[in-house]
């Protein structure tokens, strides 16, 4: 087991979000606002370690066949848990994510990872992968919020940070901005991984 | 009946699933290189949605509301969708061959697809009846058909085009789309039954 690789995958050479090109729907759908983006990023990173561990415990005696289903069912149990957590204590940030909690379950990532990952590696391993994982999530999460609500809106978390002459670009709270933000990130990070040769791109 | 025309119209143009709400965008970039899997992939989503639409509805009205099951929502929605499709795939295997052998590979992969258990939570959400929670599922799967031919049709062109080196591939294609998103802000003004 080696952390820090697995730490330097997560978040960079193979971020769920910019390279594995996982999660889209919800990475351009709610990155409207930080407080969005935050609750999000945190909800997916619970789920995605509480269900590799799931997972890569009971890797052994699950028949082959129905995996799949075994998996969707233990990440269902979690995406609920959290979704009744978030309504009784965050209620706000329940009612601005709305149907995009619950579809959590349908994510990719987290069933990308208990295929590719937990299924295949010990408890201990699968859950450094979920948080990991999860915090490379996040910070695109993060990033595509900043960009959209500070060139957007002009402000950031609700604070007004650019001057009131700035001119906002609406356009980048609205779907459309979702599609070109995020574009252009990945862009940026293929710019990046493409740069040193010895960071040959992983196939996945 | 104006109501069910509001609906499949905004189902449809105005807030489309892929365009305005984001739903099923995994699908809508893997399968959209060509445009005869693309017609593929949108037939069978908007077959299953219209599917999962009445199963959920039924199924929510009649079991799990009845029970104070509601916060199960999630579980037996998943599990209902996986469950139809497998038998949708066996179904059709049986039955219509051809039909199968047309749709076969893209089946499996639409119990992941969000567009599904999206329309499926958003009926029970808005507090459609049965017949517009039908009519809400079929339409939505028609703008998703209708958003993923289009796209694919872009995309075929997109091949000779030359973007700099590091939008090459996904980048461009999700500029594209947004550039598509874009103008399907027009129709956001057709409210035509408000």
């Amino acid at each position: 087991m080696n952390i820090g690789k697995q730490l330097k995958e997560g978040v960079i050479s193979n971020n769920p979000v910019l390279v594995q090109l996982l999660g889209m729907c919800s990475t351009m759908a709610i990155t409207t606002s930080i407080a969005n983006g935050l609750g999000m990023g945190v909800s997916v990173l619970l789920i995605l370690t509480a269900s590799n561990v799931v997972i890569s415990a009971i890797r052994k005696i699950v028949p082959n066949k129905i995996r799949i289903a075994m998996y969707v069912v233990v990440i269902a149990g979690f995406v609920t848990c959290v979704d009744l957590l978030l309504q009784a204590f965050l209620p706000a940030i329940a009612a601005s994510l709305g149907v995009f909690i619950p579809l959590i379950v349908v994510n990719c990532i987290i069933l990308g990872r208990a295929e590719a990952f937990a299924s295949k590696e010990g408890i201990a391993a699968s859950a450094l992968d979920g948080v990991f994982q999860g915090l490379g999530y996040t910070l695109v999460l993060l990033a595509m919020c900043i960009i959209r609500e500070l060139l957007g809106a002009g402000t950031l978390a609700g604070i007004q940070i650019m001057p009131a002459s700035y001119q906002a670009i609406g356009v980048l709270t609205l779907p459309v901005g979702g599609f070109l933000v995020l574009g252009t990130l990945i862009a940026a990070m293929q710019w990046a991984l493409s740069r040193p040769k010895k960071a040959a791109k992983e196939e996945k | 009946m104006k109501e069910i025309f509001s609906i499949a119209l905004g189902a449809i143009l105005v807030n489309n699933f892929i365009f305005a709400q984001f739903l099923g965008i995994c699908p809508f970039m893997g399968v959209s290189k060509k445009i005869d899997t693309a017609i593929g992939m949108g037939v069978a989503v908007t077959f299953v949605m219209g599917l999962a639409s009445a199963f959920t509805w039924l199924a929510n009205e009649y079991l799990l509301v009845p029970l104070n099951l509601a916060y199960m929502q999630t579980v037996a929605f998943i599990l209902i969708i996986a469950a139809l499709v497998q038998f949708v795939e066996m179904f059709l295997q049986k039955s219509l061959p051809a039909l199968y052998t047309a749709l076969g590979i893209y089946l499996p992969l639409i119990t992941t697809n969000c567009a599904v258990l999206g329309v499926a939570l958003l009926n029970v959400q808005n507090g459609y009846n049965f017949i517009e929670s039908v009519v809400y599922g079929i339409t939505g799967g028609l703008g998703f058909l209708l958003a993923i031919v289009l796209f694919a049709s872009i995309r075929e062109r997109l091949v000779f085009a030359d973007p700099p080196k590091a939008f090459e591939g996904f980048p461009i294609a999700l500029v594209t789309a947004g550039l598509m998103a874009l103008a399907f802000m027009g129709f956001s003004g057709a409210n035509v039954f408000g």
